[in-house]
């Protein structure tokens, strides 16, 4: 039991972390064939957020509830901002949104760079949030619970909302026959913008729950984007369950294989993992049917 | 490129050639031969991922696992050559009776060591490329996958400090298949090495485009799926592609380890591994001499502005993305050839250039 449950729970944290920069992806890219590569530095973005609201009203037990829908609002506003600029122009090339926003991703990178300093800062944990918890008999830190259960949040909002609003319906129609839907009368380009809006929100918002956990500084997105991204293919593209159970499996998966191996050794079992799984289910975890010609 | 007779790119090449063999190690100096020697072998690489994506549509991210494995066992070699009978220095640092890890123990020989840049890159690429082209993964998912793979080997080298230098890399290299390294003539020997081998590669996918293989790789990049109905299976059509652009990108670095005396983890990772995707982009992926120039003029970029002016270098290479793909997706090329035949259009078909319709679907 000592060598399984705590890397499952330090696993399941660290799942729910990656499904909270997963998530907004799943949205972008499942739902807009985006592939957004600057989503590490919005989550960046948000987690800088967090400190800079830590700086104006103290690390009180009320910054982090603060923060969250503070790096919601900016991170969102900057991915609106990224639509409106660049992506909008190049939604039929969907390999040419992913070399430009490279590009941003580069931009962005050096400005925290200069913004902030090289070593990153600290976002303090609250008092509330710094105790642990006892689970069988086994010490989880409070941030851990608290990551998953934000994780838990998000997911359900994200769903309910695309299931039961009205907005929801007219994303999910965009996605399935964009030409229809306009048809329709529902406003595509608004329903666009608004999906990039939360997808780049989400990135935010899994910002400022990876700076109570890691660090908080320039280079941090580069390290989520890529275990994110797995986690949306393995997952299956715009599948939100299969990206839920995705990121939990590659978390456990991460923290089992550092916990007996090396953290270096984990990325890559955990990369030759996903390759074997796609040789299974090519299309991911769960797929749509399509009688389309790959 | 518009329709050039096919003898006209081979007069490009022989000039190119000339100038790069003939004039430049007459009128550089040594320091700017050896800069030129590190474009080249940056080239070589250009080259393959013109081949791959500008060609077959295959967007490769993780160049650098495959330029890493030329360059590693390269150096390898020289650091064995170096400390001659005994154990490379760093490792003897953490542990003075530390034996030799046992895949070392083959790079002492030089004939291992060639055979090892030429045959591990097509066994690599050719385990994934089937892995991955037989389940039909392209598009954005071979670019993510590819990098992941560029990462977690940069992670992996950067943490087996004791077999492979860690961050710190192989350098201090004395010695290049026997000859000093440290006298000029021999370091003008390699640049000559780095750019005949760039003069090779474009010859030999100058001859690739125009075979009928050349004709079903652009076939299967804007219609996989008629290609697969005439009969040919895609998958095999792009691994030939891919291991081929693994084979160069291996053979540049291991001439990048002899020409600039140190390789790291940074050189191979996903930052490296996209700096050599920008030269392509930069100048025309499809096109013959775009990935060469386009390489060359990042390099040049890198090793005079990226010194000088660190922080706003980074800023020109994000901003040359963003341009060039928004407003010049098939590079610099694709403009020069846009405007010359603006220049003599007399009413002919105006130039489709090599526009590659990006088929492929981030769905798919």
């Amino acid at each position: 039991m000592d060598a399984l449950i705590p890397p499952l729970l330090n696993g399941s944290a660290q799942g729910a972390l990656l499904l909270l920069a997963a998530l907004g992806l799943s949205l972008t890219f499942g739902q807009m064939g985006v592939i957004n590569m600057a989503h590490g530095e919005f989550l960046m973005i948000g987690a800088f957020t967090a400190y800079l609201v830590q700086q104006a009203i103290g690390s009180g037990d009320l910054s982090i509830p603060v923060a969250l829908p503070v790096a919601f609002i900016v991170a969102g506003l900057l991915g609106l901002l990224l639509e409106a600029s660049l992506i909008q122009w190049m939604y039929r090339r969907p390999l040419d949104t992913l070399l430009v926003t490279v590009g941003v991703s580069l931009i962005l990178r050096q400005a925290a760079l200069q913004l902030f300093p090289a070593q990153g800062v600290p976002v303090k944990t609250p008092d509330w949030l710094d105790g642990q918890v006892n689970i069988l008999g086994y010490h989880w830190p409070m941030r851990q619970l608290f990551t998953v259960l934000l994780a838990i949040a998000c997911v359900a909002a994200l769903a309910a909302w695309l299931k039961y609003t009205s907005f929801g319906r007219r994303i999910r129609a965009t996605v399935q026959n964009r030409d229809l839907a306009e048809t329709a009368g529902i406003p595509t380009r608004t329903v666009d913008r608004l999906t990039f809006f939360v997808g780049s929100g989400l990135a935010g918002v899994a910002g400022v729950a990876a700076s109570l956990i890691g660090g908080t500084n320039s280079q941090m997105g580069t390290q989520y984007i890529i275990p994110a991204f797995l986690v949306v293919v393995a997952g299956g593209i715009g599948q939100l369950k299969g990206t839920v159970i995705a990121a939990w499996v590659v978390g456990v998966a991460l923290s089992c294989f550092a916990y007996w191996t090396t953290g270096s050794l984990a990325q890559v079992l955990a990369f030759i993992l996903v390759i074997v799984f796609l040789q299974l289910r090519p299309q991911g975890l769960f797929t749509v049917r399509s009688r389309s010609l790959v | 490129m518009t329709k050039l007779k096919p003898w006209l790119s081979l007069i490009g090449i022989a000039v190119f050639a000339v100038l790069l063999l003939g004039v430049a190690p007459l009128v550089l100096t040594d320091h700017w031969l050896s800069n030129l020697g590190k474009y080249c072998c940056w080239a070589i690489v250009a080259v393959g991922i013109g081949l791959a994506w500008g060609r077959g549509g295959m967007l490769v991210m993780g160049q650098g696992v495959f330029f890493a494995l030329g360059a590693y066992s390269m150096a390898m070699h020289l650091t064995l050559e170096t400390a001659g009978d005994g154990v490379p220095g760093f490792m003897v640092l953490y542990d003075p009776l530390a034996p030799l890890p046992a895949f070392w123990e083959p790079f002492r020989s030089a004939a291992f060591t060639l055979l090892a840049i030429v045959v591990l890159p097509v066994i690599v690429a050719g385990l994934l490329g089937y892995a991955l082209f037989k389940r039909r993964v392209k598009g954005a998912y071979l670019a993510i996958l590819t990098q992941a793979l560029a990462v977690a080997l940069a992670t992996l080298i950067s943490s087996t400090i004791r077999e492979t230098g860690g961050d710190t890399g192989l350098s201090d290299f004395k010695y290049f298949f026997g000859f000093v390294l440290r006298d000029p003539a021999n370091r003008q020997m390699v640049y000559l090495i780095a750019a005949a081998l760039l003069v090779v590669c474009l010859l030999v996918v100058w001859q690739l485009y125009r075979s009928r293989f050349g004709e079903l790789l652009v076939a299967t990049r804007d219609a996989e799926e008629r290609v697969r109905f005439l009969g040919y299976d895609p998958a095999n059509i792009k691994l030939v592609a891919f291991v081929g652009s693994a084979l160069m990108a291996s053979i540049g670095g291991a001439m990048f380890v002899p020409i600039v005396g140190i390789i790291t983890p940074a050189e191979i990772g996903a930052a490296a591994s996209i700096l050599m995707i920008a030269g392509v982009a930069f100048g025309g992926r499809a096109s013959l001499f775009g990935p060469v120039l386009g390489a060359m003029a990042v390099g040049w970029g890198q090793s005079s502005l990226g010194s000088t002016w660190p922080d706003g270098w980074t800023y020109i290479i994000g901003l040359l993305f963003i341009v060039v793909i928004l407003f010049l997706p098939q590079g610099l090329s694709s403009a020069l050839a846009r405007l010359t035949s603006a220049i003599r259009s007399t009413g002919e078909r105006p130039a489709a250039a090599t526009a590659a319709p990006e088929l492929e679907e981030a769905k798919s």
